[in-house]
């Protein structure tokens, strides 16, 4: 088959050749970002946080009437009140260890602050994001240890929330330990926390933990954390909760009620649920970007099925259009077959035109969005991906018209109009 | 005349069944999709009190020196976006704003005088008297509280008309006790319907929008006093020198959000001179670096309206575009179709006018078909981001008249738009051509 008729007959429907290959330009240019998008959410929803998220819980309430400050007595008040809950707590059939936390992973409620391997430093240079916990923190998180070793006993203290004191060791993510140390070993070493002049020991680096929010401020040490073995003692708490295996439901259930019983003067957050499951904390933190990738699909879905039908629309035009034409051709020999071809080749060059155009809309788009919303760059897969799209979507739509064009009978030739 | 353009239409439409309901449903998506995105956009994007968001600015100063590293390190993100305590208290003191008011986010708990009922959590803030003015509270009963209650740092409270029916089972709650945190306040205000979206007084620790509005307001100098801690943002350059809440207070630790009220531009430049002088002289180690947006200007500056929602809508309206295109594209096919109808008016004396209006008629009938089947997309379109979206920016999203209104011009202005090529393309036949061809 030769490509001069075909151009020939592509001359004749200037305007409606140029608006198909226009939509499927646009439709080619908007798919590319939104699967982007797509993508990228999925992956960003994925990551995992270096937690063993089954069977964990958090528990966030605050005592009514407790104390407020932070001197001596009122600290050693507020610990007792901690201790009672977590031995409260420690003592459900159904729970495996707890510990006090001020935040989780994704849990969006952050401390953070700098760490540094000099003391007294006045610019850090590694942002971290703190866990402050009780002797069993690293075993409820579930972190998995790559060097050195757990708390002690004896390491583990207490200390009243806005107190300033520094942790004398403390166990970071690998990341935290790359960024402070590059290439050597940081097990041992010594660090400086928020400008301290007190050095504290790495005793431990756990493989990954991520921060305890995923919004964009954060993205640069999104995996720079430490651990740090104090109970944080203020008049409201929040619990780490590990249930024995299976037992999640059941320990969840049975955690505020026990509290209750135990000091009824206190308030659960969340809505007064006071405990949430980790799914559950991990599907509010991602919710909007799960959103965003349901809306993108959603309006993906839309613009194939919108531009599929436009090319089933015209082309069926089109069929109609040359249905003398075609009545000849058969006459003077072409089989079924080179009809069928004839607009599956036709449809290829529009679409391929169009795909052309759409590669460099696809950029385009990409790169305002970039100057405008912060987004990456468009990986050239997705460009490819798109351009397989378009045009499998165009043979697809162009292949029951064309059908109908092959099945035009050759004596239409012999008819007058 | 038009009455014959819409039979001619129709009997067109009804002709090919199957691209009629394709244009319909092309246009209805299109319409639905972008105006989904719309009311999403509309709702973060609008003044949550536009008669006066003019005259409300919020003050920055730089209370950490050029030395500080913040925004990622960039030279131009100017002073912090909250203030210390120090200098909140100064610039309350000064009073140089017709109103204004120091606040900070508190979370208290309340007892409910029933002893079988467990303590409730509630969200809320300590301001100065003068903020319900400023902001235009609306109160059901009571007002806010006076100046001489923030000197003398009364136990009063303002509380939300939700709490009020938790706490007080709803009615004039005015003079009743409030035990908050084993404090005992004399409510003076119980607020009627207000829960503004965005949380534009305190927008750097509310983030811009939350599912609830808030409780209770309590004077700022009370809840200091009471040491009830703050439960925003706090932020610091260096470990505050003392510990405990008194020590954040002495430092320069961040955490406290100011709104002033200046009604005319003179007095917006007087008071920005005013700040710069108040700079010089509170941190005279520096260069003064102050700044005083006005609330548009504010929410602006804090990025309030998420980057997703405008890049979903500007991806629906891309949706839109195609599908106009594609519109135009089954227009342009089926006018062309009817050529020979058109050499036959053009020949019995028809004007070029009249092959408009009647085409023109044709793409507008095919709008409005769109435009009414697009509503019913844009329902369902809300109520599905509702379910997917961020609760507290879906909750915002909501059909009204203007919306649905806007669903039908939107369709026949966008369907009359595809028909306009197609139609200027049948205007041009030549008659004679269409008559001899046949």
């Amino acid at each position: 088959m030769t490509l001069h008729p075909l151009l020939a007959a592509l001359r004749r429907h200037k305007a409606g050749v140029v608006l198909i290959a226009l939509q499927i330009a646009l439709t080619l240019a908007i798919v590319c970002n939104a699967i982007f998008i797509i993508g990228s959410r999925i992956e960003r929803i994925h990551r995992p946080t270096g937690l063993d998220e089954s069977n964990l819980f958090m528990v966030a309430q605050s005592w009514v009437g407790a104390p407020a400050g932070d001197d001596q007595d009122t600290t050693d008040k507020l610990d007792s009140l901690l201790q009672a809950d977590l031995s409260t707590l420690r003592n459900l059939p159904d729970v495996q260890s707890v510990t006090p936390i001020n935040s989780l992973p994704l849990a969006n409620s952050t401390w953070s602050g700098g760490a540094s391997t000099k003391p007294d430093e006045k610019n850090e240079p590694a942002h971290v994001v703190y866990y402050f916990g009780g002797r069993d923190l690293l075993k409820t998180l579930g972190a998995r240890l790559v060097a050195g070793r757990d708390f002690t006993d004896t390491e583990v203290g207490n200390r009243a929330f806005r107190a300033s004191n520094k942790p004398a060791v403390t166990i970071v993510s690998r990341a935290l330990a790359d960024k402070l140390f590059p290439n050597q070993d940081a097990l041992g070493k010594a660090l400086y926390f928020d400008g301290s002049s007190t050095p504290t020991r790495i005793v431990g680096i756990v493989e990954r933990l991520q921060a305890s929010t995923v919004e964009t401020w954060a993205n640069d040490f999104a995996w720079n954390t430490a651990l740090i073995p104090m109970r944080l003692n203020a008049s409201y708490s929040r619990y780490a909760v590990r249930s024995k295996p299976g037992r999640l439901r059941a320990a969840m259930a049975a955690t505020v009620p026990a509290l209750y019983r135990a000091n009824p003067m206190r308030v659960f957050y969340n809505d007064g649920v006071g405990v949430r499951d980790f799914d559950a904390i991990r599907a509010n933190a991602y919710r909007a970007d799960r959103g965003m990738a349901i809306l993108m699909g959603v309006i993906c879905l839309i613009l194939l099925a919108v531009t599929g039908a436009g090319i089933v629309g015209l082309t069926s035009f089109w069929v109609g259009q040359r249905h003398k034409q075609i009545g000849v051709r058969r006459a003077l020999g072409a089989r079924k077959r080179d009809i069928l071809q004839y607009f599956q080749a036709e449809n290829l060059l529009i679409a391929g035109g169009g795909a052309v155009a759409g590669i460099v809309f696809a950029i385009g788009l990409n790169l305002w969005l970039m100057h405008r919303f912060e987004m990456d760059r468009l990986p050239v897969a997705y460009v490819v991906l798109g351009v397989a799209v378009v045009l499998v979507l165009g043979q697809l739509a162009v292949f029951a018209p064309a059908r109908r064009a092959a099945n035009v009978p050759p004596v239409v030739a012999t008819r007058s109009v | 005349m038009f009455a014959y353009y819409l039979d001619l239409a129709l009997r067109s439409l009804k002709r090919s069944p199957g691209l009629t309901v394709l244009m319909v449903l092309t246009i209805a998506f299109g319409v639905g999709a972008s105006m989904t995105a719309w009311s999403v956009f509309r709702a973060v994007s609008g003044d949550p009190i536009p008669w006066k968001s003019a005259q409300l600015f919020v003050p920055q100063i730089d209370m950490w020196g050029p030395q500080a590293q913040r925004g990622g390190g960039a030279p131009d993100a100017g002073p912090p976006d909250a203030l210390d305590y120090g200098d909140a208290v100064a610039l309350m003191r000064d009073h140089r704003a017709k109103l204004q008011s120091a606040m900070y986010p508190i979370g208290p708990s309340v007892v409910p005088a029933d002893a079988a009922r467990h303590p409730v959590t509630t969200s809320g803030h300590a301001v100065f008297g003068e903020f319900f003015p400023m902001v235009d509270v609306p109160f059901a009963y009571g007002a806010g509280w006076s100046a001489a209650d923030d000197g003398q740092r009364a136990q009063v409270a303002v509380i939300s008309a939700r709490l009020n029916a938790k706490v007080f089972d709803g009615g004039n709650s005015v003079g009743k006790m409030l035990n908050v945190d084993g404090r005992e306040y004399r409510v003076v205000g119980v607020i009627g319907d207000w829960n503004p979206q965005p949380v534009f007084y305190d927008i750097v620790n509310s983030g811009g929008f939350a599912t609830e509005g808030e409780d209770l307001f309590l004077p700022f100098n009370t809840a200091i006093a009471a040491n009830m801690s703050n439960q925003g943002n706090t932020n610091c350059i260096a470990v505050p020198k003392e510990s405990g809440f008194e020590g954040l207070q002495h430092s320069n630790c961040i955490w406290i959000a100011y709104m002033v009220q200046l009604d005319t531009a003179a007095a917006a430049a007087e008071y920005r001179n005013y700040l710069d002088g108040f700079a010089r002289v509170r941190h005279p180690d520096w260069a003064p670096n102050v700044r005083l947006r006005d609330l548009p200007d504010w929410l602006d500056y804090q990025h309030v309206v998420p980057s997703d929602t405008r890049v979903s809508l500007l991806i629906a309206l891309g949706l839109l575009i195609v599908c106009l295109v594609n519109t135009a594209g089954l227009l342009l096919a089926k006018f062309l179709r009817r050529s020979s109808e058109i050499g036959v008016r053009r020949a019995l004396g028809a004007p070029r006018a009249a092959i408009y209006a009647q085409f023109l008629t044709e793409g507008a009938i095919i709008g409005l078909a769109g435009g009414v089947v697009g509503l019913l997309l844009t329902g369902i379109g809300v109520v599905g981001v509702g379910l997917v979206l961020p609760r507290e920016i879906a909750s915002l999203a909501h059909l009204d008249m203007r919306l649905l209104l806007s669903t039908l011009v939107i369709a026949v202005i966008a369907s009359v738009l595809a028909a306009a090529y197609p139609t200027f393309r049948v205007s041009r036949v030549q008659p004679a051509w269409q008559l001899k061809s046949n």
